[in-house]
């Protein structure tokens, strides 16, 4: 009877103890894949945050500004409340700036970026590398501030071409940045196949290392000009906004963002529905640029 | 004749030949060495100038105020009296009440992003939180005010005074009327427009991870979350500051965004979300309104002159820790 119990005990306590060990690890494993889980389910929110909001603005913007979307929008500059306006003096205006802004952004960018990757050496490249990054992260309302005291102060007037100068500040740091990182990634054999050639320092850079890194390059021009279609700050102070249709880039000028700014307080219906409007262009051209560059640009300049 | 000519030839067709190649050199390489020089330097001179011409603008300010311009938080057209403290408090307040937010859904979309998704899926996802980076502010300021404004009118705050409103300090933070407009909304906004941004970095350092230390950590038979909260968050912790660092620098500069929401009021106090004020929004709001060579043209240009030095000491914290985690990522 007892040797039948010791026995039975002896047998049964291996068979208790599997369980009973494999009982203590399936808490903890359970413990473990419910933090895994918990993880994974909070991580998966956090993304779709992001998305709801891009989803909301998106459709916000399609909801309130298509209702306005007509020919007249491009055919006729904005006027006063209720004699149907249009956003055409904007549109042009924006286009205007943003040119002026990328043909003295762009290749001052350039040649920037040059200096930082082939001649810079030493605490001027080390400062002008910070001072960029340090411009790409400057309040951009800043800049307008800054050309207001330098151009439109000095010469007593609002101008498009101040706009423009504001925006150039914006896009300058993109570029510098850009061109020197893909300068970087020419192959050093490039370089030295160039000068085993005879080719000078300059034409190496500019015939085969720039025309290697042409694609990168381009890619940061146009998220330059992404970048500037959509600024408002900058322009409050320097193009200003103009209510009539004016391409003189000595006067005031309007552009879409400031229109935007302007016409979304205010009481009328139809300029709040013009604000709406100019909005759903601005988003929708900047989007495609950005489009644009990270599908059609990315595989093959990288 | 022979022997003469012949050393007489050679020296004059080789200084011929580097004469040419000098003037080649002057027209090519030194110009162009000048050319690139003067880009950097002017790159370099015109943050200098952006930085003179803000100190030299606040110059009245500073004179007239003295220090206590920086501590004073009257802002009063009126008397003409200025202080920059209430902005400063609006900026740093939104700013915080933006990243506090932004933060935890940046880490969790960047862990998602890098370690959970499928690689299509998350280059698809991926390049859409991208674009809401590249959503213009001023979309960012009308969606705003025309979407998230009523939703913190109508249901946030109201719900909020109703739960909290008695307790002793939390009741504090959500008094005030229900305008919806705020410190809350405007760090609201700040979250949406920031975080985009910090994944983006945070998506770089999480994928920069050696793949040797992922592994040996899932060999071991750590979860996907442990290899992330034991191995590479360690390993990246220092980026990851600098990665919110730098997202405090961008949420600080911001405009137009904050400026639909913030509901322009230069007031210092405990509710999150009665109207406020940050340095940005006051510029853009005011100056319109600032005569020429007045005294609150230069309180403004002092208030960009402090704006300017909060995100010059963001950008420097962020440049200190993003350098020093890819030194030892090189390493």
């Amino acid at each position: 009877m007892s040797a039948d119990q010791a026995l039975k005990q002896a047998s049964a306590t291996p068979v208790a103890a599997e369980p009973d060990r494999w009982r203590v690890g399936s808490a903890l494993v359970a413990r473990r894949r419910f933090m895994d889980r918990l993880a994974t389910v909070l991580s998966l929110c956090a993304t779709s945050v992001a998305l709801v909001a891009l989803v909301s603005i998106l459709l916000t913007l399609l909801v309130r500004g298509a209702a306005g979307l007509s020919l007249v929008t491009f055919t006729h500059s904005t006027a006063s409340p209720g004699l149907n306006g249009g956003l055409a003096n904007a549109i042009v205006g924006s286009l205007i700036q943003t040119v002026i802004a990328i043909a003295i952004g762009a290749p001052l960018g350039m040649l920037c970026g040059i200096f930082l990757a082939n001649y810079g050496r030493g605490w001027v490249a080390s400062t002008t590398r910070f001072v960029s990054d340090m411009l790409l992260s400057a309040p951009s309302i800043l800049i307008g501030l800054f050309i207001y005291q330098i151009v439109v102060a000095p010469t007593g007037r609002f101008s498009g071409l101040a706009g423009g100068l504001a925006l150039a500040i914006l896009a300058l740091p993109i570029v510098v940045r850009t061109t020197e990182d893909m300068l970087a990634l020419v192959p050093t054999a490039m370089v030295e196949a160039g000068i085993a050639l005879g080719a000078r320092k300059w034409r190496v850079i500019v015939f085969i290392c720039l025309r290697a890194a042409r694609t990168g390059v381009i890619t940061g021009i146009l998220l330059a000009v992404a970048r500037v279609t959509g600024e408002t700050a900058p322009l409050l102070f320097t193009s200003l906004g103009n209510q009539e249709w004016s391409v003189n880039p000595a006067h005031p000028m309007a552009s879409l963002p400031v229109t935007i700014y302007q016409y979304a307080g205010s009481a009328y219906e139809d300029w709040v529905q013009l604000a709406w409007t100019g909005a759903l262009l601005v988003t929708l051209g900047v989007l495609a640029i950005n489009i644009i560059v990270r599908v059609g640009f990315d595989r093959k300049g990288a | 004749m022979d022997v003469t000519s012949g050393p007489a030839g050679s020296p004059t067709t080789h200084n011929a030949r580097s004469d040419a190649g000098a003037r080649r050199g002057l027209d090519g390489d030194a110009v162009f060495r000048v050319l690139v020089t003067g880009a950097g330097v002017t790159v370099l001179a015109l943050l200098g100038a952006i930085i003179l011409v803000m100190l030299f603008g606040g110059v009245q300010a500073f004179s007239t105020f003295g220090p206590a311009f920086l501590v004073s938080n009257v802002w009063n057209p009126v008397s003409n009296h200025y202080g920059a403290l209430a902005p400063v408090f609006g900026t740093l307040v939104t700013s915080v009440i933006g990243l506090l937010i932004a933060v935890p859904l940046a880490f969790g979309a960047a862990f998602w992003l890098t370690q959970l998704a499928p690689a299509r899926v998350s280059a698809v996802i991926g390049m859409a939180v991208q674009l809401l980076a590249a959503v213009p502010s001023i979309i960012f300021g009308m969606w705003g005010f025309f979407v998230v404004r009523p939703l913190m009118a109508h249901y946030v705050q109201p719900n909020l005074r109703h739960t909290i409103g008695h307790v002793p300090v939390l009741g504090a933070l959500v008094q005030g009327a229900p305008f919806g407009t705020g410190l809350m909304t405007g760090g609201i906004i700040l979250a949406v427009m920031v975080m985009p941004f910090v994944t983006a970095v945070m998506r770089d350092v999480f994928s920069s991870i050696p793949p040797v230390l992922k592994e040996s950590a899932f060999g071991l038979g750590a979860t996907r979350w442990e290899v992330m909260r034991q191995v590479i968050l360690p390993w990246s912790r220092r980026a990851v500051v600098g990665a919110v660092v730098l997202g405090m620098g961008r949420a600080m500069g911001e405009t137009m965004a904050v400026t639909f929401v913030i509901g322009n009021a230069n007031r210092i106090g405990w509710s999150l979300f009665a109207p406020g004020n940050t340095i940005a929004s006051l510029i853009a709001l005011e100056f319109p309104e600032s005569a020429a060579g007045s005294l609150k043209l230069s309180s403004l240009m002092a208030l960009g002159a402090i704006l300017m030095a909060l995100s010059f000491l963001a950008l420097c914290a962020s440049r200190l820790m993003l350098g020093v985690s890819s030194r030892q990522a090189r390493r």
